[in-house]
């Protein structure tokens, strides 16, 4: 049974210079004095604009007193932060041993030949990203992949192109 | 009077439709003026039956299996609402022989609760240990703890007596309890379904242990990748602070304590403690060296208890059953139960909790079902992607430390991952060497630079078989990533790659081993 996935809440990005005081203040306000806040501040940074700006590096390092390079590195250390827009959908497929075990290889294959890109390249139009992950926790049902936030297990090639598909009616 | 039905709000159960089955029985019970209750339980365990959908009858739960949305109106018509017969009908739940057959102890309450019910949580036996944890005392807690056996859940197995007073034996203030929900590895998901069924027994265990080392807050480090537990577990915070199980005087008590949810950013070597203890200060996710231990100086430089999950959800049972209880069960040095969780190519793959000693052939055949293909098992994979290979003649190994130790493999988190004959083991050892590498924090050479090595020779093994000095020269490597890594990522990724050349050389293009060589090794 496929499950409509809901449509990713893509920001319509005014320009980050323009829309950063208003949106960023705010959450530089509530975690520069929290130990250990750098993290929990670039999520919800990543929330508000769907990446993390570089226009924004330095305010954040001057709220919470570290260096633009410390800001730098934390970004680019984790792989969930992005310095760059994101694609409208991101399909991101297990690619670990469980998955593997049931068959993610060739579901992951098969994706890259649906949409047109490669693995972990987004594709130029922006459109789709079809992106690595290494375990959802669903190993126990695999394959397993996330499409815009939403979970899907025992899927084969079959049930992933359906879900691109309606995804990208409702886009339509 | 309404009927009550159970639709899980697992992950599992979720990927698969439970949302939308949910509605449906919503409104077709509205539609048919048919009243009832309908509750979003945690998972049995038994994922592949997921969703599973139970209902309340006098005789007890009854379940259907795999059900989807599409199916309600005909559920309605078989009688669902009196446990009628239908081709998804399981019979009753509690009586199935997969679920009989465990040791339930950190898992006991799964599937029966709502799991952000502090009422269900109450009438299931919760909050008893933290009641007797007060009653111990803090001293007599560590005590407790140390004679009950348990050894961390996470993979490194570390007795958790040790970690509680070293903890408690230091001067200095504040001191901190982490819980390491940073479980990334492959195959397991016992920490995920501990969190979103079962969320304030990890509450309840983090509060017993701040009481007994003098913590004053906590920590919950969980990976990003689990949304579903993320919500659940902000929730269950909220509403454990609001009934006063955490914050000034816990449960009325001299206890202060709160935990703070901190969630990762994708780093699978964040799930190393002191790396993970890096990134909730606000860093890149870099491996500390040691000493001193996170106990002596962890958070913020303060003294810190850092836990996995499962270790922590396991405190209450032991405080509210006694440490005897829960030694009693096990074999050798091994005691407790562990909570393992089948994967891979099963045909009934779930959440097994025995007794350590079990034998791998049981859980895998009995439990597991043998493979979903029904072709035969050539390997599987025990303790996650760092984890050995074993073969499919060696099944009659028990799941035990030190047992699995001696055949150079690990217990690590209770995940297993299997394999049928299809399987490449030279593509999964190149798979292992390409993981790390990926996921290395960089800070030291044999890990940043092994890796890449180690991906560069397997393929180049995989191009040109038949070149036995290329597995020489990988052995080499291997030895310089085990002893000169800095963590367990670096460390450990010979395991897979290691076992998987001795048991399957045909795989990598080189030939069986001289049996006589072969026995010389093992002596």
């Amino acid at each position: 049974m496929s499950t409509l996935p809901s449509p990713a809440a893509a920001p319509a990005a005014p320009h980050p210079d323009q829309a950063a005081p208003d949106k960023l203040t705010p959450l530089l306000e509530r975690w520069r004095k929290v130990p250990g806040g750098l993290l929990p501040l670039l999520h919800e940074v990543q929330a508000a604009f769907g990446y993390v700006p570089s226009s924004t590096v330095p305010r954040i390092a001057r709220a919470l007193g570290l260096s633009r390079a410390e800001v730098h590195g934390v970004i680019s250390f984790y792989h969930d932060f992005r310095s760059q827009p994101p694609a409208q959908h991101r399909l991101r497929v297990c690619q670990a041993e469980s998955c593997q075990a049931m068959g993610s290889r060739e579901l992951t294959a098969g994706l890259e030949q649906r949409l047109g890109c490669t693995l972990d390249q987004p594709r130029a139009d922006g459109t789709w990203a079809l992106e690595s992950v290494y375990c959802l926790g669903l190993c126990a049902a695999s394959p397993a992949l996330m499409l815009d936030g939403q979970l899907h297990a025992r899927v084969g090639l079959a049930q992933a192109e359906a879900l691109i598909q309606q995804t990208e009616e409702l886009r339509a | 009077m309404s009927t009550t039905l159970y639709v899980p709000n697992d992950s599992v159960a979720q990927a698969l439709g439970a949302d939308q089955l949910a509605a449906a029985l919503q409104f077709h019970a509205l539609r048919r003026g048919a009243p009832i209750r309908l509750v979003r339980n945690s998972s049995r365990g038994l994922f592949w039956q997921e969703p599973l959908l139970e209902v309340a009858t006098p005789a007890g739960r009854v379940g259907y299996a795999r059900v989807s949305a599409d199916q309600v109106p005909a559920l309605f018509e078989a009688g669902l609402l009196h446990g009628g017969a239908h081709p998804s009908c399981i019979g009753l739940v509690d009586q199935l022989d997969w679920l009989r057959r465990q040791e339930r102890l950190t898992f006991a309450r799964a599937g029966l609760t709502d799991p952000l019910s502090l009422d269900d949580y109450a009438e299931h036996g919760g909050w008893a240990g933290l009641r007797r944890a007060f009653e111990l005392g803090p001293a007599g807690c560590v005590d407790e703890i140390a004679q009950s056996g348990l050894r961390g859940r996470g993979g490194a197995a570390f007795p958790a007596g040790i970690k509680w007073r070293t903890v408690a034996d230091q001067s200095a203030a504040p001191k901190y309890v982490v819980c390491n929900a940073d479980e990334g590895d492959s195959g397991t998901y016992s920490d995920r379904m501990a969190m979103e069924g079962d969320p304030y027994q990890l509450i309840e265990g983090m509060a017993i242990a701040a009481y007994a080392v003098g913590a004053s807050r906590g920590y919950i480090y969980l990976r990003s990748e689990y949304p579903q537990a993320i919500a659940i577990m902000g929730q269950a915070l909220e509403r454990a602070r609001q009934a006063g199980w955490l914050g000034e005087r816990v449960a009325g008590s001299d206890l202060a304590f709160d935990i703070e949810l901190r969630v990762g950013a994708g780093a699978y070597i964040c799930g190393e403690e002191s790396a993970l203890l890096e990134s909730l200060e606000g860093k890149r996710g870099l491996v500390r060296a040691r000493p001193p231990l996170p106990a002596v100086r962890g958070l913020f430089g303060q003294p810190t208890l850092v836990h996995n999950v499962v270790s922590l959800a396991t405190v209450p049972v032991i405080f509210a059953r006694g440490a005897a209880f829960y030694a009693d069960y096990g074999a050798g040095r091994s005691r407790g139960t562990l909570p393992i969780q089948l994967a891979g190519n099963l045909r009934t793959p779930g959440l097994v909790e025995k007794a350590f000693g079990v034998s791998l052939r049981e859980l895998i055949e009995d439990f597991g079902g043998g493979t979903a293909s029904g072709r035969p098992v050539k390997a599987v994979q025990i303790g996650g992607p760092l984890g050995a290979y074993l073969s499919a003649a060696q099944l009659d190994l028990p799941l035990e430390y030190e047992t699995l130790a001696q055949h150079q493999a690990m217990v690590g988190h209770g995940g297993i991952v299997v394999f049928d004959d299809r399987a490449d083991m030279a593509e999964l050892a190149r798979y292992a060497m390409h993981f790390t590498a990926i996921e290395s924090c960089g800070k030291c050479t044999p890990c940043r630079i092994g890796a890449v090595r180690g991906r560069e020779l397997i393929e180049r093994m995989q191009r040109e078989p038949g070149q036995p000095e290329r597995a020489a020269e990988l052995e080499a490597l291997c030895e310089v990533m085990e002893h000169a890594s800095l963590c367990a990522l670096g460390g450990m990724t010979p395991y897979p790659v290691r076992s998987a050349i001795r048991l399957f050389p045909a795989d990598f293009g080189l030939p069986r081993p001289d049996p006589a060589k072969e026995t010389s090794d093992v002596e």
